[in-house]
């Protein structure tokens, strides 16, 4: 069950980090987004990462929580 | 998987919309208002005023469903709901401080809302501190019931009226319309396209932490009465 987890994660943050190094590419290619508007989009990549690690954080307690609840 | 978990998908959608959009959506710079990007605090300081409120009040109605009828559950669910909004009302007293030192020039105005939520926090901690001091489980959640009312119906005139009534740096104080935390002239309908959405998500994902710390508390009480 606990390896399944860790599989499940490890995956999805393989997505995650392949797709974001795609992104960059295509940011390289066709001019900047990531650089425009005084670069506020490098301020929502920042913010959004932190939510994203709040939630799988948040997400992941969920479900220990679950777990003792079906043992107790 | 997690326990009924729509509205945990809903928190999740509608926060990150919220801290994305909620950067890149056109802010309203009217002459004269120095508020500028600033304003965009309403998708992030306001919410967790708004969230606390909630948290509050379902603490107090847990708190008078104990009185009425002895069940420890609701006690629990009582104080992990207060406890979750003392902690919202700290992130927003603090969020507003740095707010408020470069907008109003220092962190501490000692302006009406200001004070008026710190007597409300003050009075919350006195909550825990007093059912920290009682060792009696039963006494614990009755007086901390009790308690919670009366703290609840102090929060009320102090973040809701008295701002109200006296002049304050916050949006409608004393003189001008409309309610203490929001000013009509500053959102234009874009921005309340995310504001709605960032009170719903950020409501939601206090509410959600809330039900781990009662779930846990619900698992340590059934095992302290097996044993």
């Amino acid at each position: 069950m606990m390896h399944k987890g860790i599989k499940i994660l490890s995956l999805l943050l393989l997505l995650v980090t392949s797709s974001a190094v795609q992104a960059q590419e295509a940011v390289a290619e066709n001019a900047d987004l990531m650089r425009s508007n005084g670069k506020i989009y490098v301020v929502v990549a920042v913010v959004v990462t932190i939510l994203l690690g709040l939630f799988a954080y948040v997400f992941n307690l969920d479900r220990k929580i679950s777990k003792l609840e079906k043992n107790s | 998987m997690i326990r009924k978990s729509w509205w945990k998908i809903a928190s999740f959608v509608l926060l990150l919309y919220t801290c994305s959009y909620g950067f890149m959506v056109e802010v309203p710079s009217p002459p004269g208002v120095p508020l500028k990007e600033t304003i965009r605090n309403l998708f992030f300081h306001v919410p967790m005023w708004i969230a606390m409120m909630v948290c509050f009040t379902v603490s107090v109605v847990y708190a008078i469903k104990y009185l009425r009828n002895q069940q420890a559950s609701d006690e629990i669910y009582s104080t992990e709901f207060a406890r979750t909004g003392t902690v919202l009302g700290i992130l927003g007293l603090v969020t507003g401080m740095i707010w408020a030192n470069y907008q109003w020039g220092k962190p501490w105005s000692g302006d009406a809302k200001q004070n008026g939520t710190a007597i409300a926090l003050l009075i919350y901690f006195a909550y825990f501190v007093l059912k920290g001091s009682l060792q009696d489980e039963e006494k614990q959640a009755r007086i901390g019931s009790v308690y919670n009312i009366f703290a609840y119906f102090m929060l009320f005139p102090t973040i809701w009226i008295l701002p109200r009534l006296a002049e304050s740096l916050h949006p409608g104080g004393l003189g001008s319309e409309g309610n203490p935390g929001l000013n009509p002239k500053d959102t234009t309908n874009n921005m309340r396209m995310v504001m709605y959405p960032a009170f719903i998500g950020w409501t939601l994902l206090s509410v959600w932490i809330t039900t781990l710390r009662i779930r846990v508390q619900l698992i340590n009480h059934k095992r302290l009465n097996d044993a």
